[in-house]
């Protein structure tokens, strides 16, 4: 049992005092609040097993996928012809087979491909683009979203630290780019990007970086307010500490965790948009493994969906799944940051 | 409130003066030559005549020069008629679709505020009822189903819940059609006894007296509706729900069930006024983003508003076009923005009496 410093055992043996392990220590209490309440909700949870899920497939890619060539690029979807009409699952895979997973024989009793999710239009592998495109989720939401935390919190710390003109004139311009609706605005820079840079997902990328910074800044700057007003930073000025080391060293460390969290659970939300443009056909080379691309070859079949409803629902399925496991741990966490709800969980 | 509203005009330049920045901007990825698309509808073969139209629209000259040609336009000495100058509405030459880029916007745009239109008024309808509903009896069936539904909602991409809903109303069942009217009903509007008062198709069809053509075209409005609403609906509800919880706690209403009003008449004229002030602040804000154009939903469903118009041209890699929507619609979002927040505004007493 612990024991508060100078009461002789005498508190804590009519009240006794609670247990604080490494973690919370190392957290601090109140962002160990905010963790294990993350953790309590049946809905949270499932949110954490679909993205420990996602994770899996996305290290395991190669594995379940085996890529054309081990020198190619793994994200080119393999096609097995060129037909235009897709074909249904269980297709006998004819021409270019990638080579066989070693799980193959064992699940299937065959030692030839076939088309597990079937194929879309222009014989593209709807299994493969739903495996790889995992990476592609993950690689374009972990890079945009990062990116965007960083311009976010340098905007937003800047802005409420030094105040006055300066906070007016950035947040103006937070104004500016937040007056266009966002995913008009991705999609205009992505096709001025497109021609200069070639088909890729960087030009996706960077328009989804250029618009999607300013509610970090936003963020961050409120709690940056409320800190900024506390008796150490007061002390720090006091005692001679230079602007930029109390900003980073004393206030920034201290208003981060919500922002962090916030841009961690916002992949799910970056991979959907990134996947409407890649739907759009922005950004993206056809035949690129990423599910907006799968999904977009379904644009030329709406009169025969019924026939063809496996290059919809596959894709549709993967990219419903991942959003969704995302949003349910950012439910739970809107649930705990909000103020209103403390102390009742 | 006077100088609330004052201080929102006060804004309204510097965010049009920044839009217009951050789209000059961009505009600057271009070459002079494919520039030239701001003025002239072909661009000429001969590299003489190109120099010549370069010149002529400043395109060689400084960056402030040409962003005030481009704000302003060029008078043509010879005729004195102006070109180019998108403060007078002129957004250049669309080269996929080889028209201005304003009369696409003109074409377009009516049919982007008819789904806006017969999108937001059922939303708001139900939306609010509903959301009354499951404040007032808390945690049952409707209050659990919102729930539910948001969350699920909310993980659904549009493109992806789009097309599910064409795959089972249009491939399967053939009930609702994507598109904007049958053959039939597009050839009696575009013939001559067909007169076009608002632009509006729906309400133009009633104004004719042609309800077969009204029924056809919101047949298939109904799909993009049902798109443009599932998520909204869902946050609507949620909206309305808490803070009506929030102003069914307040003293003024346990004062007035303590004077023994009747349950009914606490609710809908204490409680529901009140509660309603966030509540049209979000509607406001639903309506102005429909108006932006909903970029996906028209793609999926091939509705001929100005979203899809934009994502057609950006997938072509016309900028010229896809910036000229972006100004069009930066402008009007400027001021419905500034509609809502003085509406808000006027809403609250807190606001309108400070």
């Amino acid at each position: 049992m612990t024991t508060a410093a100078g009461d002789n055992g005498v508190l804590s043996d009519a009240i006794p005092l609670r247990e604080i392990g490494w973690f919370e220590r190392l957290l601090g209490p109140e962002n160990y609040r905010i963790v294990t309440g993350l953790l309590k909700t049946p809905a949270s949870i499932l949110g954490f097993i679909l993205i420990a899920l996602f994770v899996i497939i996305a290290l395991a890619a190669p594995v379940l996928a085996p890529p054309l060539t081990a020198t190619g690029d793994p994200y080119k979807i393999p096609r097995d012809g060129f037909s235009s009409p897709p074909r249904p699952m269980g297709s006998e895979w004819k021409s270019r087979q990638p080579p066989l997973p070693f799980w193959w024989n064992a699940i299937f009793h065959t030692d030839k491909w076939f088309h597990i999710l079937g194929t879309s239009e222009g014989q593209y592998d709807i299994y493969y683009g739903v495996i790889w495109g995992t990476r592609t989720a993950f690689r374009t939401g972990l890079i945009v979203t990062f990116t965007t935390f960083l311009i976010g919190v340098l905007v937003g710390s800047v802005s409420a630290y030094y105040g006055g003109a300066i906070d007016n004139i950035l947040m103006r311009i937070v104004d500016v780019f937040l007056t266009l609706p966002f995913l008009l605005a991705a999609l205009i820079l992505a096709a001025v990007l497109v021609p200069k840079m070639g088909r890729s997902v960087i030009p996706s990328m960077i328009a989804l970086i250029a618009f999607g910074w300013m509610g970090y800044a936003r963020v961050i700057r409120g709690d940056i307010l409320s800190i900024k007003e506390r008796d150490y930073i007061m002390a720090a000025k006091v005692i001679g500490v230079k602007d930029g080391s109390i900003l980073f060293r004393h206030i920034i460390p201290n208003a981060i965790f919500p922002t962090l969290v916030l841009a961690s659970l916002a992949i799910g939300d970056v991979t959907l948009s990134f996947a409407a443009l890649s739907f759009l056909g922005i950004g993206v080379d056809v035949g690129y493994a990423d599910w907006g691309q799968v999904l977009s070859f379904a644009r030329n079949w709406i009169t025969s969906l019924n026939t063809y409803w496996y290059i919809i629902v596959w894709p549709g399925l993967t990219l419903v799944l991942f959003v969704m496991g995302w949003n349910l741990v950012g439910d739970a966490l809107r649930d705990v940051l909000d103020p209103r709800m403390r102390g009742k969980s | 409130m006077v100088t609330y509203v004052i201080r929102r005009l006060l804004l309204m330049p510097v965010l049009l003066f920044g839009v217009t920045i951050l789209i000059f901007g961009m505009l600057q990825f271009l070459s002079p030559v494919e520039r030239t698309a701001l003025y002239v509808r072909d661009v000429p073969k001969n590299a003489n005549a190109l120099d010549g139209i370069i010149r002529q629209y400043g395109l060689d000259k400084p960056l402030y020069v040409q962003y005030y040609k481009w704000l302003t336009g060029t008078i043509n000495p010879a005729t004195g008629e102006r070109v180019g100058g998108i403060l007078f509405g002129d957004f250049g030459y669309s080269r996929t679709a080889s028209e201005p880029v304003a009369d696409i916007i003109k074409q377009r745009f009516p049919n982007t505020v008819d789904l806006a239109l017969w999108t937001v008024a059922p939303l708001i309808l139900v939306g609010i009822w509903m959301g009354v509903q499951a404040a007032v009896h808390q945690n049952g069936f409707i209050d659990q189903a919102a729930r539910i539904f948001s969350i699920v909602g909310t993980s659904f991409p549009t493109f992806v819940f789009g097309l599910l809903v064409l795959m089972i109303f249009y491939a399967n069942l053939k009930w609702l059609p994507p598109g904007r009217l049958s053959d039939w009903a597009n050839s009696v509007v575009l013939s001559s006894n067909f007169h076009h008062y608002t632009s509006l198709l729906t309400i133009d069809s009633l104004l004719n007296g042609r309800f077969d053509i009204f029924w056809d075209a919101l047949k298939h409005m109904i799909l993009p509706i049902i798109t443009l609403s599932y998520i909204s609906w869902a946050t609507f509800v949620r909206v309305t729900r808490s803070s009506m919880l929030e102003t069914l706690r307040q003293d003024y209403v346990t004062t007035a069930r303590a004077k023994g009003l009747p349950e009914s008449a606490v609710v809908n004229k204490h409680a529901r006024p009140n509660a309603m002030i966030p509540v049209v602040t979000l509607a406001g804000f639903q309506v102005v983003g429909l108006l932006g154009g909903v970029v996906i939903t028209e793609t999926v469903f091939n509705y001929p508003g100005i979203g899809s118009a934009a994502a057609v041209a950006a997938a072509q890699l016309d900028v010229i076009t896809v910036l000229g929507f972006a100004i069009f619609n930066g402008m009007i979002l400027i001021l419905a923005n500034l509609a809502v927040d003085v509406m808000y505004a006027y809403i609250d007493p807190r606001v309108r009496l400070s």
